[in-house]
């Protein structure tokens, strides 16, 4: 068995023992067993297994285990955490506004993108408060859905956008 | 719980669950994380008696219901929508009714949750099970409250007598969590539509908080204790399904270097298990495998001439009048046109866990029929059906037989073979390359109208081949042939499709099925060949309107008698502003990119679908693209009008996808389009704008709504074609190749 590794892991330190070569998605869903970034197709192409890395999406099934080590790594578990930090609020609340804006929208068939499009969605928002819809197209455009519920996505991200106060 | 005893026998006498030897049922989950934290009413070998009331509803002592549902949450909401139906019956909130996992040892088998047909099977039997559950209740609530049935009202559970406030009582009250033993008759009356309170409202998604938050527990996410990872091992793309996959040498000496992995092999059937899912990865990708790869298949060139060259069996699906009224008509078309095959390609590929002991196998799945599933099972490991449990744990939405009972049958081999339990997961290249695809077709038609524009014959022909029986685990480990799905069974060419939409007075509809051992493995893929035969058929319907210079709306309006095909027609026209004039009116553009629009018609098994597309095309480029579509469907009955909105938004959405898209490419070997870059769909950048039209009928019985509206939205993008450039597309997808080809 590998050393143990140390992660930055949703605003925790966290021991893992995965051999460094081992693809992120692994550590994060088999060996810490998290249900946010999962298997879609293990050639960063669909998004499934996105993740934050120091705020940038990053695809965990092309990522190494020791290309993030001493980076700070947010799955969708840790969004609200991550929301609540910035914005410096006193309690981490149960959704994000992107998160929320998904519910109301009922954006959703089978909801297996929604680990990608909701880490991709919040990468844009924190990039660009105000995005235009051309902008958030082309920034979800590595994203796949096979249910076809872009247009409500799309819909979502854009009230997120408002509720936070970015089109103001 | 207080302890109650009727005053005079009723037909209900009530035990202890506990007692009686069952569980519990408490809490509720959809999927939960943990095999053992499935309720467990009936954790014995089912189906449980459908002819019991207990086998659907159970009343819990803090007034809440599980409904037991024996079809599967395919993200298509229907969990929700049967759940509206049984609170709607029982008079309880959303709130407090809930659902539990699809499981062979507590669920009701209500056959597959397939063709749509969720909401169609299953709202009339929740429906009644519910009332009369819910009439057993007030019988006792009389008893007990000493008033008359009819006197008794009754509220999210709580039942009052009428102007008295002061009595009252529970569903909770009355029998939590004890057995109604009460035969289910079918007999007690239900709701009238005019009383619908939760029925026919656009009632919240339950899964979709946890979806969100990232808590939900999909198939992939299953685990059980002392279990390795699997990985199957097979040629990266299948051949022709006659033969197979073979073996001819496998170098263990290839994965020595991971030593966390081993090699578990029956006869031609082969994989790696490992106790790190990246060990059994990279191990599966390692391994060095001989196989014989003959050349048996025809190519993406050769297909549709080797399908219409090979011998068939014919069979006329409708006859009617005489054809030959076509030679002396008016106004005649002859169509001929081809579509791909094309893959479910679910966002993640099918994941499968399961435990096989000498005696016994539980496996976890995302299987649309656990009761087919479990038979199959049972034959692979030669065990009996009752010694198999199978439970459905929602993957990626799949819209057909993807690989489902594939890695069903992968995983409970791999813990016959290994001796422990195996969690498989089927890679990219497994999902795509090893599918039953959703087959190719060639279709022809031939059609004619009088000088009025009245149609006065059709006639449609249609190769294809059908349905895989046997699945690609059971045809290597255990040497079981390569068969097709008996003839009948299946659905060929669709007569709701091929001319149904109208009144024709002589139609013959021809099916001409070509055997498919020789070709890829097949199945149904959501709406299955209704694009490819809508495409071909309704371009004909539209090439009548076009020769005699009529609007295709109108044209199609003339010969409609259907009020409800003409619902949906006017719907979707309406939803679209459309503007009478007939297509391509315009002289020959001078501009580079070209505007059109096409409107469609069409539908599955059941129920009524309509469609407008505007589309764009680069003649330069021939890139299409779709901007918007218009979606409507007659259904009946509509339970949740929010699911329907978004069922007709994915398939709008999918069908563009399928139209512009999607084709599974091979050569004479095997698959080539083995993942997103040479298997593309339809991205963010090119997402159409979409309405969805649900035509409501309150009245009306309760049809599919999660494919019927795919087959007209892909007449109505190749009717746009038309009308934007002049020209007729004879195959999809629309590639910019293929469209520079048909404007050239």
């Amino acid at each position: 068995m590998a050393d143990q590794t140390t992660l930055l892991l949703n605003g925790a330190k966290v021991a893992v023992s995965s051999s460094p070569d081992t693809p992120l998605l692994y550590v994060l869903s088999d060996e810490l067993q998290l249900k946010g970034p999962r298997f879609g197709c293990g050639l960063a192409q669909c998004g499934s297994c996105s993740v934050l890395v120091d705020g940038v999406e990053l695809r965990a099934c092309a990522t190494s285990l020791d290309a993030v080590i001493g980076k700070r790594i947010t799955t969708l578990e840790g969004l609200p955490a991550l929301y609540a930090q910035a914005k410096g609020l006193d309690r981490v609340p149960q959704f994000t506004p992107l998160q929320q804006a998904m519910i109301d929208e009922q954006a959703i068939q089978c909801g297996f993108c929604y680990n990608g499009v909701l880490i991709k969605a919040t990468e844009l928002l924190n990039n660009n408060p105000a995005p235009g819809d051309a902008e958030i197209r082309e920034a979800m455009n590595g994203h796949l859905c096979r249910c076809g519920t872009y247009p409500k996505i799309l819909s979502a991200i854009r009230k997120a956008a408002d509720a936070m106060g970015g089109a103001a | 719980m207080k302890s109650l005893t009727p005053k005079t026998p009723v037909a209900l006498t009530r035990r202890d669950l506990l007692k009686a030897g069952g569980a519990l049922v408490v809490g509720f989950s959809f999927c939960p994380a943990l095999v053992n934290a499935q309720p467990a009413r009936a954790a014995i070998a089912g189906p449980p008696d459908p002819q019991q009331i207990d086998s659907w509803i159970a009343i819990h002592a803090d007034n809440t219901a599980t409904v037991y549902i024996g079809f599967a949450e395919l993200g298509q909401g229907c969990s929700t929508a049967l759940l509206q139906v049984a609170a709607e019956e029982l008079d309880l909130g959303m709130d407090q009714v809930q659902s539990v996992g699809l499981d062979t040892h507590i669920t009701p088998n209500q056959g597959g949750t397939y063709s749509s047909q969720a909401i169609r099977r299953g709202q009339p039997q929740v429906q009644r099970a519910a009332a009369e559950a819910r009439q057993a209740l007030l019988a006792l609530a009389a008893e007990r409250l000493l008033v008359p049935v009819a006197s008794l009202r009754v509220d999210n559970g709580l039942i009052s007598a009428g102007g008295d406030d002061a009595a009252f009582t529970t569903y909770g009250e009355l029998i939590g969590d004890q057995l109604f033993n009460l035969p289910f008759t079918g007999s007690a009356p239900v709701k009238n539509v005019a009383d619908y309170r939760v029925v026919a409202q656009p009632v919240r998604r339950k899964d979709i908080p946890a979806k969100a938050a990232g808590t939900y527990s999909y198939m992939q996410h299953q685990r059980l204790p002392n279990m390795l990872h699997g990985r199957i091992v097979r040629p990266r793309g299948q051949g022709a399904y006659r033969n197979g996959i073979e073996i001819v040498a496998v170098d263990a000496a290839s994965i020595a270097n991971i030593p966390g992995a081993r090699i578990v092999r029956k006869g031609n059937f082969l994989g790696v298990v490992a106790e790190r899912e990246w060990d059994a990865v990279r191990a599966a990708e390692q391994l060095k495998v001989q196989w014989a790869q003959p050349q048996a298949l025809p190519g993406n060139a050769g297909l549709f001439e080797q399908m219409e060259a090979a011998p068939t069996t014919d069979r006329v699906a409708r006859d009617e009048g005489d054809i030959s009224t076509f030679a002396n008509a008016a106004v005649k078309t002859e169509f001929a046109a081809n579509a791909p095959y094309q893959a479910h390609a679910p966002l993640s590929p099918n994941c499968a866990l399961a435990q096989v002991t000498a005696d016994s196998a539980l496996v976890l799945c995302s299987t649309q029929d656990v009761y087919g599933t479990r038979n199959q099972i049972a034959g692979l490991l030669g065990l009996e059906a009752t010694q198999v449990r199978v439970q459905y744990h929602e993957g990626a939405g799949t819209f057909g037989h993807s690989c489902w009972d594939d890695a069903a049958q992968a995983a409970a081999m791999m813990s016959q073979l290994s001796g422990q339990p195996v969690r498989v997961q089927f890679m990219r290249w497994d999902e795509q390359g090893w599918d039953t695809y959703g087959p190719a077709h060639v279709g022809k038609v031939r059609a004619a109208a009088d000088a009025n524009g009245k149609m006065l014959s059709y006639e449609y022909a249609g190769w294809q081949h059908h349905w895989s029986l046997v699945d690609t685990t059971l045809q290597t480990a255990n040497g079981v042939a390569a068969s097709e799905w008996p003839a009948m069974n299946a659905q060929q060419i669709n007569p709701l499709v091929l001319g149904g939409q109208y009144s024709i007075p002589n139609i013959r509809l021809v099916n001409h099925h070509v055997d498919g051992l020789d070709y890829l493995k097949g199945a149904w893929l959501r709406s299955p060949l209704d694009l490819a035969m809508a495409f071909v058929s309704e371009q004909a319907i539209d090439d009548l309107a076009f020769q005699l210079a009529m609007d295709p709306f109108e044209f199609r309006k003339l010969n409609i008698l259907d009020q409800r095909w003409l619902g949906v027609l006017e719907a979707a026209a309406s939803a679209a502003k459309w503007q009478s004039r007939p297509a391509h009116a315009t002289s020959e553009p001078s501009s580079q990119i070209v505007q059109g629009r096409g409107i469609g018609l069409g539908t599955h098994l059941a129920s009524w679908g309509g469609a407008v597309a505007e589309i764009e095309v680069n003649r330069q480029s021939g890139v299409v693209r779709v901007l918007h579509l218009y979606g409507a469907i007659d259904a009946g009955l509509v339970v949740n009008p929010s699911n329907v909105e978004n069922q007709i938004i994915g398939q709008l959405i999918q069908t563009a996808s399928r139209m512009l898209h999607e084709e599974v490419t091979f050569n004479t070997t095997n698959v080539t389009s083995l993942d997103w870059s040479s298997y593309p769909i339809l991205r963010f950048a090119d997402s159409p704008q979409v309405t969805p039209v649900i035509v409501q009928r309150l009245n009306e019985a309760p049809l599919g709504a999660g494919e019927e509206v795919m087959a007209a939205a892909a007449a109505a993008i190749a009717n746009a074609f038309f009308d934007a450039t002049g020209k007729r597309m004879r195959m999809f997808p629309f590639t910019p190749e293929r469209v520079l080809a048909a404007l050239a």
